[in-house]
């Protein structure tokens, strides 16, 4: 281990394979140490390999979305009108398509899913939480597909029937509950989207939960609280991670593409009401690229590529700062 | 200690030869192409590869598992990516036919480095069909009332327009639901240029093309997509392929054509329709067959083309093709029908043969150099 510094120069040369003035071997591996050298290495090429391919399709992604850039300029976002036969093209029903399922998903997903969690690690008896918690790792598992199946033929009709007219009569006056009752639209779609991601928000949660150092509870309890003041002792100290969990699953909602083009209708239009048809980013660029011809059009659909990358990336970022606000000077909690 | 290392570093050596192997896989894929397609004609054997249109691709799959049986030496490959990418990639040459559902464009054919013709393989239809809980007789549609749907101006089932064409059906006081296709297709196109023909408003407010913005309904994707949304709905209209439908038993909509007379949309009305339109198509045929005249043709009835270009670079890849598609316009139409597409009328598989005549390679003719 010992590499001592040579006090002189060695007879050979100062400036040798032998130098010790610098070498990459060394820098690699600050302890000489061929092996460390070699692990090093290949972990720095495994960070470098990820950032090249993130680098190379921001590139590619930007690169290409230059000529509808030229064209429509900042008109894009605001545009309403997609029509290719015309070369117009407007991306805003689409962004608002995917914003809005992405939250209906949220709004019912984030409530179940830290009750699923909540259920998993305080109340419910091994025996029972152990098959659960195993049901619900292989509900995460199907494929999207079969999601998509599932929601045309049983949840849309289900929707038409037993959903949507009683929401229709009681909130009709709210614009969001107005128009034609079809099962398929906005609320199905997010419907969906809030199924695909419960499983892994509780998931997640379940584990930032079980991870709450016991003490935590015991202390509530010693103070005389009940169940449910303990829990939300419990659900406070793993704020961040459940914070990290709901990114998570809207990561999926946004970028989900099949089940939600099975069930969202698929036409641009921004309406208020969540019985009518809608349409994601993701949706738009899985049903037209293939027959993409032209070059605007392409382009076109690549920036909305490039969008929905952007939106992610604001979510993300607004959602780390809301974490990193909320945990500033707190330590010891628990992350996901 | 001295073992581990060893071990690490052989790790490392396979792990870096996979990045790198990983790395060259990742160039350009169409010099990958190219070079295979251009190392055509070792050991006797030629390759072909073909790419486009989905619509007629398990009839072609077909075509190539029996043609292959009796043609060990030509090895033909097809595969369905669609037709504006069987386009892109024949302009490109890194194929050696493409297939597509609409004819090319002028501007489209001016970007090819050379002449292309369009072979004509086989016809489709493209049906209307709906869920109407409660009536099971053939609905009937007169163009105008049809193109009024799907512009959403009549929005009931039991619109007096509608009622007129069916007189003896009780139509339910319900709302009509459109369904139509979100993706890029070949269907679409053909569906679109029938109602662009039979409606200026239609072609003034949404014209024709492989993807419209829709003035009413909601998407499916595919034929499998519209399908399954106008199952699970009811009171909704859609348009899927003839096939399709065929398959899936779903109810199919008579249509009012040119001559005034309701067609159901059978196979050899679909072939009427090819043959009542020869006079009005061009000799390259790029055509439209839809609201064809005749009182038998069904009138959203289309081509689908197979694209090579006339002068073949590579003699024996051209001969091989040129048999191929000869092949396919003779012996191949008897497998048509069992896959419910409709063969080509004897005048156009004549034209066919005059155009696979005149394919050359270096001056000279491929089919009378046997």
């Amino acid at each position: 281990m010992a590499n001592p510094t040579p006090t002189l120069p060695t007879p050979t040369s100062a400036y040798g394979a032998s130098s010790r003035a610098w070498s990459w071997r060394r820098t690699l591996s600050p302890t000489g140490n061929m092996g460390d050298a070699v692990f090093r290495a290949l972990l720095f090429g495994s960070a470098f390999v990820l950032l090249l391919i993130f680098g190379a399709m921001i590139a590619a992604i930007a690169s290409n979305s230059v000529p509808s850039m030229r064209a429509f300029g900042f008109g894009f976002l605001t545009g309403q009108v997609w029509s290719p036969i015309r070369g117009e093209f407007g991306a805003l029903p689409f962004i608002y398509g995917t914003v809005m399922s992405s939250l209906i998903a949220l709004v019912i997903s984030v409530p179940l899913s830290l009750g699923v969690a909540v259920f998993l690690v305080e109340q419910a008896p091994r025996r029972l939480a152990r098959p659960v918690t195993f049901l619900v790792e292989l509900l995460a598992a199907i494929p999207s597909v079969v999601f998509g199946l599932w929601g045309i033929f049983v949840l849309a009709p289900f929707l038409r029937e037993h959903v949507q007219p009683p929401l229709a009569n009681w909130f009709g006056w709210l614009p969001l509950f107005q128009g034609t009752v079809t099962g398929i639209g906005l609320l199905t779609g997010g419907i969906i989207l809030a199924i695909m991601i419960t499983p892994i928000i509780s998931a997640v949660v379940r584990d930032v939960l079980a991870a709450v150092p016991m003490s935590q509870r015991e202390a509530a309890l010693a103070l005389g609280a009940t169940k449910w003041e303990t829990t939300r002792v419990v659900l406070a100290n793993g704020g961040p991670g459940i914070a990290g969990a709901i990114i998570l699953g809207l990561g999926r909602a946004i970028g989900e593409t099949m089940a939600v083009t099975m069930l969202i209708g698929n036409r641009p239009q921004i309406s208020l009401s969540l019985f009518e048809p809608s349409y994601t980013i993701a949706s738009v660029l899985a049903n037209e690229f293939t027959e993409a011809s032209d070059e605007l059009y392409l382009s076109a659909l690549i920036q909305l590529g490039l969008i929905l990358f952007l939106v992610t990336f604001v979510i993300n970022a607004v959602a780390r700062v809301l974490v990193w606000s909320v945990t500033r000077g707190t330590s010891g909690t628990a992350r996901a | 200690m001295i073992h581990l290392r060893k071990t690490s570093r052989a790790t490392t050596a396979l792990l870096l030869t996979g990045v790198v192997s990983l790395a060259l896989a990742c160039s350009p894929a169409r010099d990958g192409a190219t070079t295979t397609s251009s190392g055509a004609a070792t050991g006797g054997v030629v390759r072909l590869q073909g790419a486009g249109a989905t619509f007629p691709n398990p009839l072609y799959q077909k075509w190539l598992s029996e043609y292959g049986k009796t043609n060990a030496n030509a090895q033909i490959d097809y595969q369905s990516v669609g037709s504006g990418a069987g386009i892109k990639q024949i302009q490109e040459q890194t194929i050696d036919f493409g297939g597509t559902d609409k004819p090319m464009n002028d501007e489209e054919l001016k970007k090819a480095p050379g002449e292309l013709l369009h072979i004509p393989t086989v016809l489709g239809a493209v049906v209307v069909t709906y869920n109407l809980q409660g009536v099971t007789e053939t609905l009937s549609f007169s163009p105008d009332v049809l193109t009024d749907i799907f512009l959403g101006k009549i929005t009931k089932w039991n619109d007096a327009r509608i009622k007129a064409d069916n007189a003896t059906i009780n139509l339910p006081d319900a709302p009509i639901t459109v369904v139509h296709r979100s993706d890029g297709s070949g269907t679409t196109a053909v569906f679109t240029d029938y109602l662009s023909k039979v409606s200026p408003e239609w072609k003034e407010k949404v014209s024709t093309g492989v993807s419209v913005s829709w003035p009413t309904g909601q998407g499916g994707k595919g034929n499998e997509g519209v399908t399954a949304q106008v199952k699970a709905q009811p009171n909704t209209i859609g348009y899927v392929e003839l096939a399709y439908a065929e398959q899936n038993k779903l109810p199919i909509a008579r249509l009012k054509n040119k001559a005034g007379q309701f067609v159901t949309p059978t196979l050899d009305a679909v072939t009427a329709a090819a043959a009542e339109s020869l006079a009005a198509t061009p000799e390259d045929m790029r055509v439209s067959i839809t609201d064809a005249a005749g009182a038998s043709a069904y009138p959203i009835a289309s081509y689908t083309y197979i694209l090579v270009y006339k002068d073949q670079k590579d003699a024996a890849k051209g001969k091989a093709l040129v048999d191929f598609l000869w092949w396919a316009v003779h012996d191949g139409e008897r497998y048509t029908k069992d896959l419910l597409y409709a063969p080509l009328p004897a005048e156009v598989v004549r034209r066919v043969e005059t155009k696979l005549n005149s394919v050359t390679s270096g001056g000279k003719a491929l089919r009378s150099a046997q």
